[in-house]
């Protein structure tokens, strides 16, 4: 049960064509952005420039307390990264989006969002009135008023990012795996709404210190 | 906890003394969640702690945590394997744990007891000390950068930080099934209904459900980014303690872990033991464990007196 599937990292490229999309939006560095993506749908998140952390909630459109579960979906491979062939399981055991194609390899869950209050814990208390994560997510959903709120912020996939665990059990940040024009891709199994905040840290090596653009392509 | 009280459990019928009722329902360890105006909990014991005598509060802390100061003992509990409960804990005070048999495992989930919105940060708490697992030194910080309780003693080495969960679906088709109607209290229950029934008790929800703690579980992850649950990792006897550096709701459970491979239900007791300890000093071994440690200690520090 506790190897049910590798999480070593998959290459797997898409075949779907860019000019066909539906949706086609390029998200700045340090914006958020709300969308519903239908059940059936697919949906690619491009690395524009490379070693970016697009950090992702996921929630059941038609129940948002059911929500991505990081804990559920690493139980149920097994094992910690995310690559071509995981199923992101939402908090009620259900798959919610399965990953398709991916030019990355690899994608964390453990690592979480960032907030000020964290980055006070992380880096340094006077860092607390930089931007993150976590303020991207709040004023998202302050402005849709749809009744998520902070204690809706669940561990998130971080896209992109590599966190590696060793075996004796350090957490370690270690340099991108992903590169420009890397890809992943997502298709979902039930109709969601997908929460993003494009990482603004200026404070972990992880992005270069350079936080840059990510685009979002949908498909029917 | 008096000596009186060390008493064998037979003589307990000598303890009840009506008398004794007034002052237990003042007793402030208890009924409040401590420092409610800001004042810290006091090292001496309350003047009233004459409460536990009407009532039949076994030492049972004498049997698996025999070292405690007695005087500061708050309480004593014995957890039947797969079972769960909730407790308040000043800040100030701490929780010892003991693995009773072999198999133990207690999923724990923690939330300020004031602000039930701030609470436990599995991701935030493992990045910031950059570990994978839990132990002396570790803090378990919350969502808002503070400390919510130090690991303080640990005689194993190794706690599960990565917030797997047990749930009905996974406990059935592992274990089977077993009903209140069949069984009784020797039913089956998963460590997420157990959490879930603890944290509706304060007004929570499926939604505030966080990613537990677990305890006396040791999960590795290989090269390739694999589980690995390592069986008998914890011994009977084996110890672990929190210090609680806010006021702090826990919830917890002693279901199974659920990447253990066992296919037997047997999930081993757990002893709890509260006691008096007073916050993190100055000069604190999770302060100076890491900066991280000592920036989470020094934000919780900032909302007391």
């Amino acid at each position: 049960m506790n190897t049910t599937a590798a999480t070593a990292v998959r290459i797997h490229e898409s075949a779907l064509d860019p000019a066909q999309a539906l949706i086609n939006h390029v998200l700045p560095s340090g914006e958020p952005y709300l969308l519903r993506i239908a059940q059936g749908q697919t949906l690619r998140i491009v690395d524009l420039e490379g070693n970016q952390a697009v950090d992702v909630i996921f929630y059941n459109a038609n129940d948002a307390a059911e929500h991505y579960s990081a804990t559920d979906t690493m139980l149920a491979q097994g094992g910690i990264y995310l690559t071509t062939g995981s199923v992101l399981m939402s908090s009620e055991g259900n798959p919610m989006l399965t990953i398709v194609a991916d030019t990355c390899g690899r994608h964390d869950t453990l690592g979480g969002a960032c907030a000020a209050e964290s980055n006070t814990v992380r880096y340094a208390l006077q860092k607390k009135f930089m931007h993150s994560c976590r303020d991207n997510y709040l004023i998202a959903l302050q402005h849709a008023d749809i009744g998520l709120g902070k204690r809706d912020l669940v561990p998130n996939v971080n896209f992109f990012m590599n966190v590696p665990v060793t075996e004796d059990g350090q957490l370690t940040f270690a340099d991108g795996v992903s590169g420009p024009g890397k890809y992943v891709e997502l298709r979902a199994e039930m109709d969601i709404l997908m929460l993003v905040s494009n990482c603004p840290q200026l404070n972990n090596p992880c992005n270069a210190y350079n936080p840059t653009p990510a685009q979002f392509l949908v498909w029917d | 906890m008096r000596a009186d009280e060390q008493r064998s459990p037979s003589s307990g019928d000598e303890l009840v003394d009506n008398s004794a009722w007034s002052h237990g329902c003042g007793r402030r360890d208890h009924g409040s969640p401590g420092a409610q105006d800001g004042t810290e909990l006091p090292f001496a014991p309350p003047a009233n702690q004459a409460s536990s005598q009407a009532v039949d509060a076994l030492p049972h802390w004498q049997r698996f945590a025999p070292e405690l100061p007695a005087e500061r003992v708050m309480w004593s509990e014995i957890v039947p394997g797969g079972g769960h409960w909730s407790y308040v804990m000043p800040r100030g005070s701490r929780l010892r744990m003991v693995a009773l048999d072999a198999g133990a495992n207690l999923s724990m989930v923690l939330y300020h007891a004031r602000e039930k919105l701030e609470r436990y940060n599995m991701p935030d708490s493992l990045k910031a000390q950059h570990t994978a697992h839990y132990t002396r030194g570790h803090v378990l910080m919350s969502d808002m950068g503070r400390a919510l309780a130090s690991i303080t003693e640990d005689s194993l080495g190794w706690h599960d930080p990565m917030g797997a969960l047990l749930d009905a679906q996974r406990l059935h088709a592992q274990y089977g099934e077993r009903s209140f109607h069949t069984h009784r209290n020797a039913m089956y229950r998963s460590g997420k209904d157990g959490l879930l029934i603890e944290i509706g008790k304060y007004g929570l929800s499926r939604r505030d459900l966080i990613a537990p703690v677990n305890f006396f579980s040791k999960v590795s992850v290989d090269a390739e980014g694999r589980f690995r649950f390592a069986t008998q990792h914890a011994a009977p006897g084996a110890m672990v303690e929190l210090r609680f550096d806010m006021d702090t709701l826990i919830a917890f459970s002693t279901a199974p872990h659920p990447l253990d491979p066992s296919a037997e239900y047997a999930p081993g007791k757990v002893g709890l033991a509260a006691w008096k300890s007073g916050p993190a000093l100055p000069d604190d071994f999770n302060r100076a464990f890491r900066p991280e440690c000592a920036r989470a200690l020094h934000n919780a520090d900032m909302s007391y007196l």
